[in-house]
């Protein structure tokens, strides 16, 4: 018995514009994605890699939460196919510890899902701020200043000057009075000049933007026990508040200001990397801030945001002008933090300024604690949520 | 441009269909639909199916396929064939004359052992579209019942996803009901009238636990939580069963791969072989043949495999001077893993050079290879990553455990250890679809544990 004909159904590429099936699950899938991503930031914070970078640079995310699980088998021996002359105990790939280990190619075993999404620093960044608010943002809306003057078209005027006129609309108008006009007579008119009536002109507003403009002061104790992991701590946290306040303002500098004994300005580069010896008078930081803010960057003029990062080891005698420095410095900033930095433990070290800095009590002024860097995370969410408690107590 | 039009195509497809009646293959009624890379993209997604039910999972394996796609490391089958009736397989637009004609020879084969092998006959393949459609029908009226919606929907398909594939292997076999097991277990408990009772020991009557549930030891993991978990709804049963049907439909086919792609290879073969092809023609189809066949070093390549294991068998029928009819018959009636046992011979292990490996430590290292002593060994071992050998076996041994709602299942331990942190997460989705505690056994690096998981969250613990 012959099969019956077969059936050639050709190509249409309406249907093939139309047929894009897969889209509703991708938006999906995409969106568990970026829960997973949210839900893993704490992790990805403390990733070493993502700190400092540009902020146009891709990094995978491992996204643990969109493997499909099933219970397959663990580590197995398997076959494969050789070349010839395959010897026992020859070694044919790497353990990689996840599901079956491949020899040489990725295992297609059911199940075995590596999955990895690639993001860029910039949406990571949008997706970590996303549920932040600035606690501030709206009190400082004076210091907004007029940054641009932009020309927007709005509509269409009978006046104007001659090159925004609209050639296309002025020659319709022409056209419509042309064709009125022959109607009305019932003659074939050879010659129909313009007629200022017929002449229309793009009108063209004025848009002015308002521009905020922000500073974020980064002081760091650079003494001799600042170590690197302590430098390094430091460094994040001042990344995430410099990119948290990048992505509220459109204006952001940076000062960066290096004490031990004495505090100079210093650059990026040396910020990070260059050590002091020495012994620590915190004051010195914050005055250099202070003349600094009022040389530049005046309250009236900049939302200023200072952060300071200590190990807490500060000469004793110096404490009580620490404080007053400090209580000045809040005055002239938005929000004013202090971190300690103790990778050890508190228990270890001898001196604190949590202590100290206890005695001051006011809105814009917060102390966090970093021992580990998957504190930091939590303590940058903690230094903008408790300034947020009233006005939500005030809201309920 | 493509290079023919479906003129063209049909009259080629006229001369295979001589050709693959002269062979004696018996196919399904066929239809051949052309479509461009991104359906194509779209039918892989969804297993081929023209209509499924949405589920983000399907999403991510799209954009899988197409990331691998559009940076060259995959580049897309020539066809897909589904198992219906009629048979429907999809061409790519974008192949040349020969590619489709190679294509067209190709599906024939599918079609064939579609319709021909026993793990077959239980799919329905009349039914197979409007299936799909009437599933994909039902889950879109849940996702859009306000009462449900999409997010409760997808859920319960997270968690029946997870176990789809824990369910009986060999469809042939008649499942019984409950009551005929019932029965069937009282009955294998009584005293049969035996003619030498006289010198037999008298067989002490052991009452049989009939009020255990299930009676024997299940591995329809989610007919059994949607037949005995009261809690669920209407809606989440109805996932369950669809979820479970699914795994059924495609369980065959994950059965059969390297039959399957090797038939329609060894087929494909003698039939663009047998069509006096234009010079210019058949070197192109050499150059495709061999690439879609090449043995892939380090890894397995079911079409080159399949297919070396049919040239043999039809070699020792044309030396033997017989016709094929032992080639039609152990296309009906094996599975890939009795066809490797029985027809990949050791001169066949040798020449492939097939070696067994396993992780040690950081490496991965050969553990044995295809020579006198080690080919049986590489040969079990291929066995046991074939077909639904690659999938843990696990029963439903109670429903009731204790009289405390637990749910036991057991793990049949086969030497392998399940992987531990995929066992705890799809032991969450048990516990999802079974409210009360989940109890998996299993063995541990040797050592009989409990994985348990409750409401106060996962422990493992000595059994």
């Amino acid at each position: 018995m012959s099969p019956p004909e077969s059936v050639f159904r050709p190509f249409r590429s309406s249907d093939a514009e139309r047929s894009d099936r897969a889209a509703g699950d991708r938006a999906r899938h995409r969106e568990k994605v970026r829960e997973a991503i949210r839900s893993n930031i704490a992790d990805i914070i403390a990733e070493e890699s993502i700190i400092g970078q540009d902020r146009s640079r891709i990094i995978k995310v491992p996204i643990r939460g969109i493997k499909e699980y099933r219970f397959i088998y663990g580590n197995a021996s398997n076959v494969a196919q050789g070349n010839g002359g395959t010897q026992r105990g020859q070694v044919v790939g790497k353990n990689d510890g996840e599901g079956e280990g491949s020899a040489d190619r990725a295992g297609n075993q059911p199940g075995v899902d590596y999955y990895e999404t690639d993001v860029s620093l910039d949406e990571l960044i949008d997706l970590m701020f996303e549920d932040l608010e600035l606690p501030d943002l709206d009190r400082k809306r004076l210091r907004q200043v007029e940054s641009e003057r932009m020309f927007k078209r709005h509509g269409f005027r009978q006046v104007g000057v001659r090159n925004r006129l609209d050639k296309r609309r002025t020659a319709r108008a022409r056209l419509r009075r042309k064709q009125a006009r022959e109607a009305d007579s019932g003659e074939t008119l050879e010659r129909f000049p313009f007629h200022d009536a017929d002449l229309i002109y793009r009108h063209v507003t004025t848009d002015v933007r308002l521009e905020s403009n922000a500073v974020v002061i980064c002081i760091m104790d650079t003494s001799g026990s600042m170590d690197t992991t302590k430098k390094y701590l430091a460094r994040s946290f001042f990344f995430l508040l410099y990119q948290f306040i990048r992505s509220k303002y459109q204006n952001v500098e940076l000062v960066f200001i290096a004490h031990h004994a004495i505090a100079k300005e210093v650059g990026e580069e040396e910020f990070f990397n260059k050590g002091e010896s020495g012994g620590t008078m915190i004051s010195s930081g914050y005055k250099r801030a202070l003349e600094i803010i009022e040389e530049r960057y005046h309250p009236t003029l900049w939302n200023v945001y200072a952060f300071h990062c200590s190990d807490g080891d500060n000469f004793e005698s110096d404490n009580s002008r620490t404080l007053e420095l400090a209580e000045e410095l809040s005055d002239a900033c938005n929000l004013f933090g202090y971190g300690e930095i103790k990778p050890l433990g508190p228990r270890y070290y001898e001196s604190s300024m949590l202590n100290v800095f206890r005695r001051l009590d006011l809105d814009n002024f917060q102390t966090v604690l970093i021992e580990r860097k998957e504190d930091i995370w939590p303590s940058f969410k903690a230094l903008l949520a408790k300034e947020r408690m009233p006005v939500e107590a005030i809201d309920g | 441009m493509a290079d023919w039009t479906v003129d063209q195509l049909e009259e080629w497809d006229a001369r295979i269909r001589e050709i693959v009646e002269e062979f004696g293959l018996a196919c399904h009624p066929q239809e051949f639909e052309i479509c461009d890379h991104n359906q194509m993209l779209g039918y892989m997604a969804y297993s081929g199916m023209p209509s499924h039910y949405p589920h983000w999972s399907y999403g991510k394996s799209f954009e899988k396929l197409k990331t691998l796609y559009d940076h060259g490391v995959n580049g897309l089958p020539y066809e897909m064939v589904i198992n219906s009736n009629p048979s429907v397989a999809y061409l790519m637009r974008d192949n040349s004359l020969l590619l489709q004609v190679l294509t067209i020879a190709h599906v024939y084969g599918h079609n064939d052992f579609f319709r021909n092998n026993f793990t077959f006959k239980t799919t329905n393949p009349e039914y197979t579209i409007p299936a799909f459609k009437a599933r994909a029908n039902r889950v879109r009226g849940y996702i859009e019942d306000p009462t449900i919606g999409l997010e409760r929907v997808e859920a319960v398909f997270d968690a029946a996803h997870a176990l789809s594939m824990q369910c009986r292997r060999n469809l042939a076999i008649y499942k019984e009901t409950l009551e005929e097991t019932r029965q069937r277990v009282f009955d294998a408990a009584q005293e049969r009238p035996d003619p030498f009772r006289n010198i037999h020991a008298k067989r002490e009557y052991v009452e049989p636990n009939l009020r255990r549930n299930p009676p024997e030891p299940d591995e329809d993991l989610l007919l059994f939580i949607r037949d005995h978990n009261p809690y669920l709804s209407e809606w989440e049963r109805d996932l369950l069963t669809i979820a479970h049907e699914e795994a059924q439909y495609f369980l065959p086919q994950i059965e059969t791969k390297i039959m399957n792609e090797g038939w329609a290879s060894f087929w494909h073969q003698k039939i663009l072989q047998s069509l006096e092809l234009p010079a210019s023609m058949s070197f192109e189809f050499m150059v495709r043949h061999n690439q879609v066949v090449c043995p892939h070093v380090g890894g397995i390549n079911p079409y080159h495999l399949g297919i070396k294991i049919w040239q043999s068998l039809d070699e020792r029928c044309s030396q033997n001077g017989e016709g094929r009819d032992s080639l039609f018959s152990i296309r009906e009636s094996d599975r890939d893993t009795s066809f490797l046992r029985r027809h990949l011979t050791e001169e066949l292990v040798r020449e492939l050079d097939l070696f067994e490996y396993a992780p040690r430590g950081e490496e991965v290292l050969v553990t044995e290879i295809s020579d006198k002593e080690g080919w049986k060994t590489v040969r079990e071992t291929l066995i046991r990553n074939t077909g639904s050998n690659t999938l843990p076996v696990i029963r439903v041994i109670d429903g009731d455990h204790e009289g405390k709602r637990t749910l036991y299942l057991e793990h049949v331990h086969d030497g392998r250890d399940l992987h531990p942190e995929y066992a705890e997460r799809t032991l969450a989705f048990v516990h999802q679809l079974w409210p009360t505690e989940v109890v998996l056994s299993t063995s541990v690096e040797g050592k009989q544990t409990e994985l348990v998981r409750s409401d106060r969250g996962f422990s493992m613990r000595a059994a």
